[in-house]
């Protein structure tokens, strides 16, 4: 767990860490927790939580006290359902409030260790003591607030006896162990211009270093965001007065807050003067401190980006700080003048590379590491380094004619999407991440067959490849690299990434296939950590073991918990069909049958339809958007990430950079079992085309009330029924001219506008298919001419209808993407066409069939059983073996362990 | 000898010598092959559901066969035996209508061992001691019983305290020597127990020391409510109970590794009592004393454990050999540890100020 936050602020002189306490579950600190909790939407407030955890929160604070609420029921609740969260629940909670009954509902909640937050001595010793032995009986931590019989301690004298008073007689009278007492020595407001206040701050810097002193074991704590209080709407100098305070409240021995950690500047970038002036207060150094702070808060006043112009101060230090600068803070427009400066001081121009620019990055690498910096971030300090190298290149090809030494990087990393896939934003994005932290990156791009891979790793001297996939049809054609890698003899170590990819299947399928290391990697930012591993010659042998052992365990663990998996026949799951009542049914008309196009759809009318999230992970700033920009932790990143983007954007709408194109089409459907018939000729023609759809197989309670096993079929009226339905078909893009700009921009060093123009391309492609989706009901299929449901909605799925897509939960045979081509002719109406893998070219581009019935919902097949694999093999007219292949990850058992079985008997 | 006599003994002999705990009861039980009547002897012979199967319940009915079952235990060489009372609360027997009786369950229960204690303790001339068993309850404090509803409880904090409470009182009153609270598989129901134990203390005036046994469910290393050992032992320690340990669910090979980890972490004694291996596909155990014996005399060897037992699928035999392998083994150490504030989730997480 990283300590993020107060080492930015520099401060920890002393030893040990910091521990920032998650104040985002707090009703009375957060207007968004608050409202969540009073709408009953616990789903969201827990997401709120697991967002401060994965952020780095290494306790999670509690709060319910809200008038308006059932405090008590609010916090049971919530709780409750935290433990059934274990990404959350991991952490120790901190059950806060102001209300005795409130907190011990909390504690008769949480299995762990937590923290009551808290009791005093305000209303005399002897309800303190009690609540001190209750909390002691509960098994929980305790905060004590400088708080007695007189009232909250304002100076440091009555803030310590207090403490020490509390300390005594929870130590003595309750034997409480000292280490589980925390006090809370009351953070108050400053320069509030009463003048009682002004020692306030200092009071509790006293107050702290001598609990440390003198309370043997005991903490200290507080709640960070009081002290600026007099500063409402001004947020860079509350900011900066927090972490002016958190320095002095450390190093005085603080240990641990409750704070909006990644709302913390950094303390040494905090500009002087302000530092200075708030210094000033928070150490009562002067009298008129305050005014002296109130006379420039103002000028501190504006966002972000303002500060960064203001701030030049950077330009005033050493040309290789300068350098550090500009690589971890992504500013490019001094880089050239910089990088002349030190080449002049250098003996060599290469060794400005090897020299200041190499440490930028590794500084730059360091805070990737530790989680202080995040992945947007780094792609541009990629592109400043970048510029910088560029910059030099001539200078180091006029040295190397003269010297001819070569230059030597880390090691050299083959990358390559595999054969039948045209994904590559994540493999890009890890490219870049490899490449900051100096190794050579040979990247094949996409659609790469196995024989270029190794012949371009032999070629080049690869040290290792890197292989990346979307589609599950890449899973198949990676254990095929891997296997001619053995063939061949290869003996590089091999890294296997992209969405489909799993560990699980990198356990069992790839890694059995290849003698040498294989790796799966969830994303970029472990990639350097694997790679560096796998280059060490000292950790290589005890990581390949490590990894091996790992990876044999999963293996053995899934070939043995295999056998619980139960399915149910083929013939089960149909007498468990979906059956609709199709006699008290009239299916709507669509306003045309056949096909029609779209070409140069309106960019802006997709902009509003954009679900920003996913935009946001592709970038690995997981979060809910727009939650994210505010975040604590990431909203650092994301925001000027989100800047960025709707600039991209804008130019890109405006100087109408990518045509969409569109084909949609519906045809009178019937289904006949688990297939539906598309009738594409004219009235009595039978001319038709199959489309085969799966069934669940997994055990559904079969009683009344109890859950169907679905196929697509079943949301189509059967032959026979004398209702007369149909099916609808759509494929959209957004990709065609992308490829040639983003080829543009990295061909001009700018991976980080490249990967961004791809990443919007994508999210214009989804926009595109929802924007599609919603008018094909509205007027094309007209069933729904009056909805009107918000983005939110939409990306909610709260409309009828559903577009399923080939390849996904609920139809994961790729394969069927060419009946539905066949019958949109896309490739000659949108221009997408199908890798031999079946994934659709260009990139960005969203295909799928539509069905209008009431009742069609989305759903996940989940995995089936050999029965209708035979059966599905018959109606596609394939061998049992083509089908287990394509379907690989929806199989309930091992086709090798079948077929064995099968010889065997 | 008194209890208080009982105790000081205990503690005194801790500090030289592993101590041997019992075996399972619910096989030796099984073994008595008791139908229905056999179950419900005079006393219930009305009863309106069926009984058999409440183990418990034979505290009353058939004490003889139970206060046997202990014997033989002290006989293969247990220092202590566990009073037959694993599903005595209120909330276990409420399966078979019978939650009135929960207390008397207990007492009677305590009584039984205690009596087997003294007919062995004369008989050997040495000192044995009874413990006063807490099982986990049938129910879960932490874990919701529907799949789709995640808040959902079927128990609650208040309801197990109140059990438990009244458990221990019976315990006490029929003369347990030390209260194990044990098969913990969810800690929330361990700390209403421990919660509940405190409060019985309070209200007897009658202090003993608390052996506390939790269960890794599988080899995940973790409890079923899915903490790690070394979290577990940081949300039960404030009862600075006289052990802390392991048993049931898992073989003695499986469960090393974090007995070995609560070894490391707890600053008390530590007792591991495994279950005969893991089941066969028939609900059995196969592993025979020799085996189970070799793996808890390793251990007291290397020095991981101060009190040694069985669970599941062992009988006297197992005993005997658990007792000779560890014979003339040093007890761990127990460790020393800084003061430090150790909280935990399910992941432990120390504070290092």
């Amino acid at each position: 767990m990283s300590d993020i936050d107060i080492e930015q602020t520099e401060a920890p002189r002393r030893r040990g860490s910091f521990i920032n306490i998650g104040e985002r579950t707090n009703v009375t600190g957060s207007a968004r927790f608050r409202k969540l909790i009073a709408d009953d939407d616990y789903e969201a407030a827990l997401q709120v939580a697991r967002q401060q955890v994965e952020n780095g929160a290494q306790i999670i604070d509690v709060n319910m006290d809200e008038g308006l609420l059932d405090s008590e029921a609010a916090m049971k609740r919530f709780l409750n359902l935290l433990a059934g969260e274990p990404d959350i629940s991991r952490v120790p909670v901190m059950v806060d409030s102001s209300k005795w009954t409130v907190i011990e509902e909390g504690l008769k909640c949480i299995q762990g260790k937590g923290i009551v937050n808290s009791i005093s001595m305000k209303e005399g010793e002897d309800a303190f003591l009690a609540q001190a032995r209750l909390v002691r009986r509960y098994g929980a931590a305790v905060v004590v607030m400088a708080f007695d019989e007189h009232g909250q301690a304002e100076t440091a004298e009555r803030k310590f006896e207090i403490c020490k008073r509390a300390y005594n007689l929870l130590v003595e009278q309750v034997g409480f162990p000292p280490e589980d007492i925390i006090f809370d020595p009351n953070i108050f407001a400053v320069a509030t211009g009463i003048e009682e206040h002004n020692d306030y701050a200092r009071a509790f810097f006293e107050a702290t270093r001598r609990i440390k002193a003198e309370l043997p074991y005991a903490l200290v704590s507080g709640g960070l965001s009081n002290v600026s209080f007099s500063f409402r709407g001004n947020n860079p100098v509350r900011e900066a007065m927090h972490a002016c305070f958190l320095y002095h409240a450390v190093e005085a021995g603080l240990d641990m807050a409750i704070v909006n950690a990644g709302a913390l500047p950094v303390y040494d970038d905090i500009p002087e003067q302000l530092r200075e002036r708030i210094e000033d207060v928070l150490l009562n150094r002067r009298d008129d401190a305050t005014d002296r702070l109130l006379e420039i808060a103002d000028e501190h006043k504006g966002g972000g980006a303002k500060r960064a112009v203001l701030d030049t101060k950077w330009r005033e230090q050493p040309v290789t700080k300068r350098l550090e600068h500009a690589l971890v803070h992504g500013v490019t427009d001094f880089i050239d003048e910089d990088v002349e400066e030190a080449r002049q001081a250098a003996d060599k121009p290469l060794e400005v590379i090897e020299g200041p620019l190499m440490d930028g990055m590794n500084v730059v690498g360091d805070l990737f590491g530790s989680g202080k910096m995040f992945l947007p971030q780094v792609v541009k300090s990629a592109r400043v380094m970048k510029k910088a190298v560029a910059y030099l290149l001539p200078y180091i090809e006029e040295e190397k004619l003269r010297s001819g030494a070569p230059t030597e990087a880390k090691g050299k990393i083959l990358m390559a999407t595999v054969k039948g896939d045209v994904h590559d934003i994540g493999k890009n994005i890890v490219g870049v991440v490899l490449q900051c932290n100096n190794f050579d990156v040979v990247d094949l791009g996409v659609m790469v067959p196995a024989a270029k891979i190794l012949e371009t790793a032999r070629a080049e001297n690869c040290d290792i490849i890197g292989l990346s996939g979307l589609i599950t049809p890449s899973l198949d054609e990676m254990v095929y690299v891997a296997a001619e890698m053995k063939r061949e003899g290869l003996n590089l170590p091999l890294i296997i990434g992209g969405a489909t990819t799993s560990k699980m299947h990198t356990a069992v399928k790839v890694a059995p296939a290849y003698d040498e290391p294989v790796v799966h990697v969830t994303d970029a930012s472990r990639a350097v950590g694997v790679v560096q591993n796998l280059l060490s010659k000292t950790a290589k042998a005890d990581y390949a073991a490590a990894i091996d052992a790992d990876y044999k365990a999963m293996a053995e663990k899934r070939r043995t918990g295999r056998v619980d998996r139960k399915r149910i026949s083929i013939q089960q799951a149909c007498d468990n069909a979906l059956k609709l009542d199709w006699a008290g049914y009239t299916p709507p008309k669509p306003a045309f049958t056949g096909t029609r196009t779209f070409t140069g759809y309106p960019l802006a009318e997709l902009v509003e339809r954009i679900d920003w999230q996913p935009f946001f992970a592709t970038w690995e700033l997981r979060g809910r958007f727009p939650d994210l920009l505010e975040d604590s932790v990431i909203g650092e990143a994301a925001r000027p990430l989100w800047d960025d983007a709707q600039a991209m954007l804008k130019t890109l709408v405006a100087e109408e950079w990518v045509k969409p194109r569109a084909v949609i089409g519906f045809w009178p459907a019937e289904t006949v079992g688990d297939d539906i018939r598309v009738k594409t000729g004219a009235d009595g023609d039978p001319t038709a085309a199959m489309v085969h759809t799966l069934r669940q197989q997994m055990p559904r309670d079969t009683g009344e009330g109890g859950k169907a096993n679905l196929a697509l079929s079943d949301f189509i009226a059967p032959a026979g029924s004398g209702v007369s339905d149909h099916i609808g078909a759509f494929c959209v893009t957004t990709g065609h001219e992308v490829d040639a700009r983003a080829k543009a921009y990295e061909e001009a060093g700018d991976m980080y506008s490249s990967i961004m123009v791809k990443a919007l391309a994508d999210r214009l492609a989804e926009a595109f298919a929802e924007r599609m989706h919603e008018r094909v009901r509205r007027e094309f299929w007209g069933y729904a001419p009056d909805e009107a449901l918000s983005n939110a909605d939409l990306i909610g799925e709260k409309y009828q209808g559903i577009r399923p897509a080939p390849g996904y939960p609920a139809c994961p045979d790729h394969t069927e993407k060419g009946t539905l081509f066949e019958l949109l002719d896309a490739e000659a109406e949108a221009g997408v066409s199908l890798t031999e893998s079946f994934a659709m070219w260009p990139a960005a581009a969203v295909s799928g069939w539509y069905f209008s019935h009431p009742d069609s919902r989305y759903f996940g097949l989940g995995r089936i059983e050999r029965d209708q694999v035979e059966d599905y093999a018959r109606r596609k007219g394939e061998s049992v073996e083509w089908v287990e292949k394509w379907l690989a990850p929806s199989l309930a058992y091992d086709p090798e362990d079948e077929a064995a079985k099968r010889e065997a008997a | 000898m008194d209890r208080n006599a009982r105790i000081a003994a205990l503690k005194e002999i801790a500090t030289r010598r592993i101590l041997v705990l019992d075996g399972a009861m619910g096989t030796m039980i099984q073994a008595l092959k008791l139908d229905e009547d056999g179950y419900r002897g005079t006393r219930f012979k009305d009863h309106p559901s069926e009984l058999k199967g409440d183990n418990d319940l034979l505290n009353l009915t058939r004490p003889d066969a139970i206060q046997a079952i202990h014997e033989q235990y002290l006989e293969a060489g247990a220092d202590i035996v566990e009073t037959n009372t694993f599903n005595a609360t209120t909330v276990s027997q409420a399966d078979y209508g019978l939650e009135a009786i929960a207390r008397e369950l207990n007492a009677v229960g305590a009584e039984i061992a205690r009596k087997a204690a003294d007919v062995v303790a004369d008989r050997e001339e040495r000192v044995v001691f009874v413990a006063g068993g807490l099982g986990p309850t049938s129910k879960t404090a932490s874990i919701s019983p529907d799949v789709s509803d995640p808040g959902a409880r079927n128990t609650s904090f208040d309801e197990l305290r109140e059990t438990y409470r009244e458990a221990t009182l019976g315990l006490i009153e029929g003369g347990s020597d030390m209260i194990l609270v044990e098969t913990i598989f969810d800690t929330l129901n361990a700390k209403a127990a421990l919660f509940a134990v405190d409060e019985a203390f309070e209200q007897s005036g009658v202090r003993l020391p608390i052996l506390i046994s939790g269960t890794i469910t599988d080899k995940s290393g973790r409890t079923l409510s899915g903490q790690t050992p070394e979290a577990f032992w940081n949300s039960v320690s404030h009862a600075q109970p006289f052990s802390v340990g392991l048993n049931c669910a898992l073989g003695a090979k499986d469960l090393r590794e974090h007995v070995a980890e609560l070894s490391r972490v707890a600053d008390c004694l530590v007792s591991a009592y495994p279950n005969a291996g893991l089941p066969n596909e028939f609900g059995g155990y196969d592993e025979t004393p020799d085996e189970t014996a070799a793996h808890l005399g390793r251990w007291a060897e290397q020095g991981i454990v101060n009190l040694v037992g069985g669970c599941c699928g062992t009988t006297p035999d197992h005993i005997r050999a658990i007792a000779n392998a560890v014979r003339g083994a040093a007890p761990r150490e127990i460790p020393v540890r800084e003061r430090r504030l150790r909280l935990s989730g399910l992941e432990p997480f120390e504070v290092r100020a």
